[in-house]
Parts: structure tokens; sequence; C-alpha cells
């Protein structure tokens, strides 16, 4: 089965910075990949630019998703595709319910697939199911979206948007920053039994902590825009033990060598 | 300011209509319009150098002439019928002239009067020139001048002390003949601890140019309540120059909505004397400009007298080469400690040839009070419209919904299921991808 992402010497930047400085790295069917780094090192950068966000210009390289080019492709266009962003900053829409909102997404992937729309019951079914999934409030399906969530429910709400729209790629922005250990299962829970052969993960984190509940394939490390160091979940570990310094020295003295 | 060749036809008319309308009162209201004509006389047309009128020209207005209405202009019920709303009662004029045959009979309580002004004053003239003119600032205020040189035709509410009426009135002032100047006059005075709940609204048949002036009077006795609903939405060529003057007793409370949807000139003076204690004023709106409409918004609310509420919020949204003002004035006197005055303006630009102008001030001369005011004037949320979009939901209807909400603001405060549910649709038709928006809020 061919790759569900493959990203080649991408290179990204705003207002003429440059943050994703040739990123290379190939995700396949049911693989999770988790992507740790410090601060500004440009995990979100990475994700929004898979996500579509037009703030970001492309200057170099390729992403294929699912073998086609991503890069010309509307942000709509992507997440009927099947790739879903749950962000590190969810944003509030006030004016908008929450509920409502994800009928219409669910509704327009569903129309891009050529299936009908879902009808009132069956929506409410569903949205009962994944609620149930994520603990989360019914309460906050009737809010506007986001509108005065705690942060650790956004959090919960963009998993559960996740769990709705059944992605084939999800994309988590630090899921898990601020969210004690038990939601923290909880939204664990929530990724794991959406795991699957044909769905992958790329899981943003500065913790290891996470990766006790969302056990990785692969664990990768950017620093300053490139990806550094690759390795399975046992890197996580030697992260969360000896930090990024040691990883940051080794790139500074590869590029001043 | 001397009346200008430029008056002239408004000059005529109005000497006209002042010395030749019939007095059921058999003097005092001729008298009345008599000052109104003397006023407009001596005022004249605002211009742009009055700091009221900076932002808006009415010479366009002024350099037109329009006709009386005709008085026997005949409409089908089916003509009016998409412009009333179910379960209000419709007192129907046209081109400003009551219609019988459209209308229907309010249901309300013993002793309210819900109907024609010409009616109120030949049946309760004591009671009507008791309040008619007595709030509107004809001497300062050129429109109201104007206006009451024509007074004749109209709606009179007058609800006696402890009654509710439940029933909400509807008045629907059509505009089915082009170039007609209609002078609506409404006066609601709502006694001791009654209720009562009107929606005014204007709309036009006809693409055409037109002029409608109304100027209505609000007087609250102690623990009244009133919810009004103000709808104008004629077409996109009509003038439209409208001044609502309110008056509170103690402890009562007015919630007034004000939705403006377009006309080529439109201004709304919105006036409330808070003038006892207790008492809650809430003026709100909505505006929607598009192409090269403008909207003006004018309010001053005073607060005379200790412990009283007012809440103002104005939300505009401009499209196109749209233009609107925003311009409230809270003013607190010197004995009205303990006010708590809340006044904001947002405007939401779709288009860089819009312009917003926005200008909510304050002015306190009691040290006690707790005031705040503010104003926005901004374009959609990128990070917003990214977020929806990256759940599948299209940049144009991403873009409609977000503004959708910006107005639903307002909207959803409209108590009348019929009345709210109208401007969903409205708001519905007019912005792309409605259909996502219905299913998405
Ligand atoms: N829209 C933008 N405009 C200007 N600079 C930006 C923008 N977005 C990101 N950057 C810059 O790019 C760099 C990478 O940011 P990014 O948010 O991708 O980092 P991150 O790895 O997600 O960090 P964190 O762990 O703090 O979330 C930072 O220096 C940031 O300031
Ligand atoms: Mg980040």
């Amino acid at each position: 089965m061919s790759a569900i992402l493959e990203i080649k010497d991408l290179c990204a930047s705003v207002e003429g910075n440059e943050i994703l400085k040739g990123i290379s790295l190939t995700i396949n069917p049911g693989e999770v990949h988790a992507i740790m780094g410090p601060n500004g090192s440009g995990k979100s950068t990475l994700a929004q630019v898979l996500a579509g966000r037009e703030e970001y210009e492309i200057t170099s390289g390729e992403v294929l998703y699912k073998t086609e080019d991503l890069t010309d492709m509307d942000p709509e266009e992507r997440a009927r595709e099947g790739i879903f962003l749950a962000f590190q900053y969810p944003v509030e829409i006030p004016g908008v319910s929450n509920t409502y909102f994800l009928k219409a997404a669910l509704n327009a992937i569903r129309k891009h697939r050529g299936e009908k729309e879902i009808d009132a019951v069956d929506f409410l079914r569903l949205v009962r199911e994944k609620m149930k999934l994520v603990h989360m409030d019914e309460s906050l399906l009737r809010r506007p979206v986001n509108e005065g969530f705690s942060g650790g429910e956004k959090k919960r709400n963009e998993i559960f948007h996740m769990a709705v729209l059944e992605p084939t790629l999800g994309l988590l922005d630090e899921t898990d920053s601020g969210l004690d250990i038990d939601a923290l299962k909880v939204v664990a829970e929530g990724v794991n039994v959406l795991r699957q052969d044909d769905r992958s993960f790329v899981v943003i984190t500065h913790y290891q902590r996470l990766l006790n509940y969302i056990v990785p394939d692969f664990v990768h490390v950017l620093v300053d825009g490139r990806i550094v160091r690759s390795g399975g979940k046992e890197l996580a570990l030697e992260l969360e033990e000896k930090g990024y310094s040691w990883l940051e020295a080794e790139v500074g003295a590869l590029a001043t060598a | 300011m001397q009346a200008t060749a430029e008056t002239s036809s408004f000059l005529t008319s109005a000497r006209e209509a002042s010395a030749q309308l019939p007095d059921p009162t058999g003097g005092p209201l001729a008298a009345l319009r008599q000052r109104g004509f003397e006023r407009f006389e001596a005022l004249g047309f605002p211009t742009t150098r009055m700091e009221d009128w900076r932002s808006t020209s009415v010479a366009p207005l002024a350099q037109s002439s329009f006709v009386a209405a005709p008085r026997d202009t005949k409409l089908a019920p089916e003509d009016i019928a998409p412009h009333t709303y179910a379960g209000t009662c419709s007192l129907v004029f046209v081109d400003g002239v009551f219609s019988t045959e459209l209308s229907s009979q309010p249901d309300v309580p013993e002793g309210v009067f819900a109907g024609t002004l010409q009616d109120a004053l030949e049946q309760r003239p004591a009671e009507v020139m008791k309040h008619l003119g007595q709030y509107a600032r004809l001497d300062e205020q050129a429109f109201v001048a104007l206006g009451t040189s024509h007074l004749q035709d109209g709606f009179c509410f007058l609800i006696p002390k402890g009654v509710v009426v439940e029933q909400a009135l509807h008045v629907l002032f059509v505009s089915a003949t082009p170039g007609v100047a209609a002078y609506p006059r409404l006066l609601i005075v709502a006694g001791e601890n009654s209720q009562a709940t009107l929606v005014e609204s204007y709309v036009a048949l006809h693409e055409g140019e037109g002029f409608n002036g109304p100027i209505s009077e609000f007087a609250l006795d102690a623990n009244a309540v009133v919810d009004h609903y103000k709808i104008q939405r004629e077409n996109l060529s009509t003038f439209h120059i409208a001044t609502q003057q309110v008056y509170q007793g103690r402890s009562s409370t007015l919630r007034s909505h004000s939705i403006s949807i377009g006309g080529r000139l439109v201004r709304n003076d919105a006036n409330g004397v808070l003038d006892a204690e207790g008492i809650s004023c809430t003026l709100n709106g909505l505006y929607l400009v598009d192409g090269d409409q403008h909207v003006d918004n004018h309010m001053r609310v005073d607060h005379a007298k200790p412990n009283c509420y007012s809440h103002e919020l104005y939300k505009g949204i401009l499209d196109g080469g749209g233009r609107s003002v925003f311009n409230g004035l809270i003013h607190v006197h010197p004995d009205a400690q303990k006010t708590d005055a809340v006044q904001s303006n947002r405007n939401l630009l779709l288009s860089s040839n819009s312009l917003a102008s926005s200008n909510p001030q304050l002015e306190i001369f009691a040290d006690d009070v707790r005031c705040t005011h503010g104003s926005t004037i901004g374009q959609l949320d990128e990070d917003a419209i990214f977020y929806l979009r990256s759940r599948g939901i299209g940049d144009a209807a991403a873009r409609s919904l977000l503004t959708y909400a910006f107005a639903s603001d307002i909207i959803e405060r409209i108590k009348i299921d019929s009345v709210r549910e109208e401007m969903e649709e409205f708001l519905f038709h007019r912005l792309p991808h409605g259909e996502i928006v219905r299913q998405a809020v």
C-alpha cells in the first residue's frame, strides 16, 4: 500500500522568514508519528501547512497526500479528503453552535464523497456516541464553538470533532497541553479507538507522558525547522531525560562544520 | 440657518400642509403644525457644517422633490401579506395613509386605544394632546419640525394604567407609489405598570424614490414595560430620516431594537430621557449596507436621575461601497449618581470600499457612575475562517457563517418569533451559501 503522506524536502516561510527548512517525512497507513521539539521549532507551522493555511508560503519541496499533490488544495478540500487538524489553540466562534457547525462540516465531507446528508436522528446518535468517547459534557454541544470553554474542554472538543469526522490523517497539535492526567487519558483513549489500519496520526507534543498512552511507531525531533533525529518510541524517553540541548548542540555543530 | 432655495419644495409642502390640514382638536393641532412649519422655515435642512450632521449629507434629499400621498392607493391583501408577521396584529398604512381594508382589528383589553392618530384625536383629544409633540424637539431638529408641519397620519397607542396588552401590534408602512413623501407619526403612551409590544416596519413595493420621515414619541409612566422593534427596509432609492424620542418614568423599561436594511440614505435619531430613578433603557440596533447605501444612527441618552441603566449595542455589516455612521452620546447629569451605562458599536467590513465611522461619547457630570463605551471596526477573523475551512466548510460559506453569527447577536434578541425568523431568513437569502449557514446555526 502506498504512503498516506509523503513530505519531501519541504521549505516554508512566513513574511519572508523561513520556518521549515527542508522536512522529509513519510507516513504509512496505520502509523502514528510523534513530533517533538523545542518551542518555536516549527511544529505548529508544519501542521498548519499540512492543513492548508495560506499564510505560509511553500518555497520548495513536495507534499503528497495519498499520492496526490496537496499543495494546491484548499483547506476545505483537504478536510473533505480526510485531513483533520486538532488545533493547538482552538478558535472561539461566537454565534455558531458547536453541534450544528459539526453537522455542516460532516455534511460537507459526505457531499464530497457523494454520500447523502446525514439525517437528524442518525446525527444525534453519532454525536451521543462520540461524546461519550471523550467524556464531554452535553452542554458543550449546545454552546457556540469553543466559546468560554476551558482549555481542557477545548482540547476534548477537538478530539470530539475528529471522532465525528473520522479522518484518514489526524494531526494533533499539542492536544495534551494543559490537560490533567485524567483528561489526558480520555483524549488518548479517544485517539486510540480511532486507530486503525487505514488511518494515520501525527501527534505533536512536548511530553513523553502522552506517548505512554498513545504509543507511537516513530518519534521525530524537530529543531529549527529541520528533523534532526528520528527513532522509535524510546527516543521520547531519551528526550524526556536529556532535554533538547544535546540535539541542538549537534545541529549547531553540523551547521558550523 | 435660514431656509435656502434647496429647501423650497419641502418648505412649500410644509406651508401648505400646516395651513390646510384639518384639525379635529379645534386649534391645538393646527398650532402645533404651524410651529413645525415656522421652525423648519427657520432651521432649514441641516448641513454637514453642523456637528450632528458632519458625516451625513442630506443634500440629495433636499434637492429632490416629492409629492404628498395620493390617499386613495388600493392594494390587495396579497401585496402586503409577505410583509406581515404571524402572531401580530397588522395595522397597515399605504403611502402613509391608514388602510382599513388591509388592517386587522387589534385584540386589546378595554380602555386601550390602538389605531390611527386621527381617530385618537377625535375620540380622546385631551389625552393625545397632552403628549403629542411634547417630547420630540421641533425647536432644534429640522426633521422633527418638518414632520410636525405635516402632522396628520399615524398610529396612536394608549395603554391605561395596569393594563397588559398581550398581542403584539405591528404598524406596517408600505410605500406603494414612487415619489411620495410620508411623515408617519407614532405616539405610544404606556400608563403606569402597563405592558405592550410594538413592531414598526417600513417596506416599499417599488424600486423608485421615496421619502419617509417618521417621528415617534414614547412616553412610559412608572413601571411600564415596552418592547419595540423597528425594521427599516424600503428600497435602495429611499430616503428615510426618523426620530424616536423616548421619555421614561420611574422604574420603567424600554427595550427598543432597530434594524436598518437599507435605503439610499437612512438616518435614525433615537433619544432617551431617563427622568426618574430605576429606569432601564435599551436601544440596540443592526444595520446592513451595501452598494452606495448610507446609514447613520445617532443616539443620545440623558441620565437625569440616579440609579438608571442604559444599554446600547449597535452592530453594522458593511459591504460594497456602503457607509455607516454611529454617533452615541450618553450624558450623565450631576444628579444621576449610580448610573450604569454601557454603549458599544461594532462594525464588520466585508469590503475594502466600505467605510464605517463610529463615535461613542460619554459626558459625565456625576462622580459615582459605571459607564463604559467602545467601538470596533474590523474584518472577519481569518483564524476563525481557517478553523471552519479546516473542518470542511467552504471559504464563502465560512465567511457567511461568521457574518451571520455577527448579526445574530442582535437578531436573537427579538422576542417575537415571526419577526426573528423573518430576519434570519432574510440573512440566509442575502448571504452567499445561506443554506449552509441555515444548517450550521
Ligand atoms: N504567522 C506567523 N508570522 C510570523 N511568524 C510566525 C508565524 N507563525 C509562526 N511563526 C514563527 O515561526 C516559528 C515556529 O513557530 P511554530 O508555532 O511552528 O513553533 P512550534 O514548534 O509549534 O512551537 P510551540 O512548541 O511553542 O508550539 C516561531 O519562531 C514563530 O514565531
Ligand atoms: Mg506549536
